[in-house]
């Protein structure tokens, strides 16, 4: 993993010499593009400011996090535990997927305020699906050998799915845990832009609205550093939450 | 110890799958406490009969499987698979005593730690299944299914994943820790067969019927070197293969 943090760094100052030279060579006015240097300076001034808010936002992404992976999980076991639940339930999750989460922003906010609650839910209804169902899809494929000699042993259904389908479907858990880490900020994004009077989202309309591209980025840039902190947070923690799940891409066995 | 080890009298008037018809009317009788084989081309049924014994598909209207001492065959049969089906997630000691972690029952740890020594495991209890080779996964898989202490065990082509060495020295663990208890073993190698059962079942035609196969005289395990051992394992693989 140090590997992949080291040529991720790479690629980052690759990126940003890139941006530097793009705004030398061209000369676009700061309001446009402002240069990496200037964000740098703006990043160092309002460090305090953009550090709140910053917080803000982590709050909610993290709350919006806990909230949706417990729904999430529990609503797949709900639907794996049962039949009926599961032909009823399931298009009413499909349903709930193809609703644009900006469609629903507003409405969350005249509920809910313009406080933390409205963004949690927000961040909550986006990390909701991938985790129910990467969970629900791991609890429905169990080995088929497995369930067998369960029966065979005499396993109560209450503990096929709890010993037998569960383990077995934690990884597949780990997987929808992932990518809901690396959508959770855009639900809390999204709740600030439609109405709020902090955190990062807020911050950006803010300073778009006076042409302050230097502070947008500046957020912006603290917001992707939030989002690879988490995700590289999050997988160190499943990874060794479930060390018997083995990676088996043949060419990254010996490289890490 | 297993002198309760009943016969098993299975009569089935025929399983269709799907309109395709898979086994014909078929009267098996297993002798209580023996080892029986059952050999037959692939697909003709030989697994689906066993599922059907162990109860792991539901058996049509008609089938009657009856133990010889009259008693109900519920909790009194174990079952073995081709692959060891061992949990990755629980340590090789968690996954002998898997039977009861499932019922809810105690663990008794003594007696698993007893069995994987048996099985010559002795030391690893606390490896994770990814860290044993093939053949001592197979090797945990018999203690697992010797820890459910039933009468009656049905294996199913259970050394077949195996390189023959190690399916030699498994067929003789086998022999020895599961004599006494009425066996039904389904196969494809005739010399498993001709090695370790008392009996010899053959399932041939469409749909297929059983027809026994002579065994040679001594008990198993019987040793490859004995030369009525080979050429009626010979004679067992060229009339499959015919």
């Amino acid at each position: 993993m140090n590997g992949a943090i080291s040529r991720g760094l790479v690629v980052t100052a690759g990126l940003i010499l890139l941006w530097q030279a793009f705004v030398w060579i061209t000369d676009v006015p700061p309001f446009l593009l402002p240069s990496p240097g200037r964000v740098a300076a703006v990043l160092w001034e309002r460090g305090d400011i953009i550090a709140g808010h910053a917080a803000v936002t982590l709050s909610q992404i993290l709350g919006g996090l806990l909230l949706g992976a417990c729904a999430g999980v529990l609503a797949a076991l709900l639907l794996a535990a049962f039949a009926p639940a599961r032909r009823w339930l399931l298009p009413v999750l499909l349903v709930s997927q193809a609703i644009p989460v900006f469609a629903i922003a507003p409405l969350l906010t005249l509920w809910l305020g313009f406080g933390m609650a409205s963004k949690v839910a927000m961040a909550a209804i986006i990390i909701f699906f991938p985790v129910a169902s990467a969970f629900l899809d791991g609890l429905r494929r169990t080995d088929p050998g497995w369930l067998d000699l369960a029966r065979s042993m005499g396993a109560a259904r209450g503990a096929i799915l709890f010993r037998l389908r569960v383990p077995a479907a934690l990884p597949a858990l780990a997987s929808g845990l992932r990518v809901a880490t690396a959508v959770a900020p855009i639900g809390a994004v999204v709740g600030e832009w439609v109405g709020a009077s902090a955190g990062l989202g807020f911050l950006m309309l803010h300073a778009n609205a006076r042409s302050q591209a230097d502070v947008m980025f500046a957020a912006l840039a603290v917001l992707a550093a939030i989002a690879l902190a988490l995700w590289f947070a999050v997988d160190a923690l499943l990874r060794a939450a479930i060390p018997w799940s083995r990676e088996t891409f043949p060419d990254e066995e010996t490289t890490p | 110890m297993h002198h309760r080890a009943p016969a098993l009298d299975i009569a089935i008037p025929g399983l269709a799958f799907d309109g395709r018809q898979v086994l014909g009317p078929l009267r098996v009788v297993l002798p209580a406490g023996r080892c029986t084989a059952l050999l037959g081309p692939s697909g003709v049924g030989k697994s689906t009969l066993l599922r059907l014994v162990a109860g792991l598909i539901a058996p049509p209207d008609g089938t009657r499987i009856a133990a010889g001492d009259g008693a109900p065959l519920a909790g009194r049969m174990a079952w073995m698979a081709q692959q060891d089906l061992l949990l990755p997630w629980l340590r090789l000691r968690e996954n002998v005593l898997l039977g009861a972690r499932l019922r809810g029952q105690r663990a008794d740890v003594a007696r698993a730690d007893a069995l994987i020594a048996d099985v010559g495991l002795a030391g690893r209890e606390r490896a994770w299944p990814s860290e044993l080779s093939g053949g001592m996964r197979q090797r945990a898989a018999l203690a697992r299914t010797l820890m459910e202490d039933r009468p009656v065990v049905l294996m199913d082509e259970p050394f077949s994943a195996v390189d023959a060495p190690t399916r030699h020295r498994l067929q003789d663990l086998a022999a020895r820790l599961l004599a006494g208890r009425t066996v039904l073993l389904v196969t494809h190698d005739p010399l498993e067969a001709m090695r370790l059962a008392h009996k010899v079942l053959v399932l041939r035609g469409a749909p297929a019927t059983a027809g026994e196969i002579a065994v040679p005289g001594a008990a198993p395990p019987r040793d490859t070197r004995e030369a009525s051992v080979m050429s009626a394992a010979a004679a067992l693989l060229e009339s499959l293969a015919a």
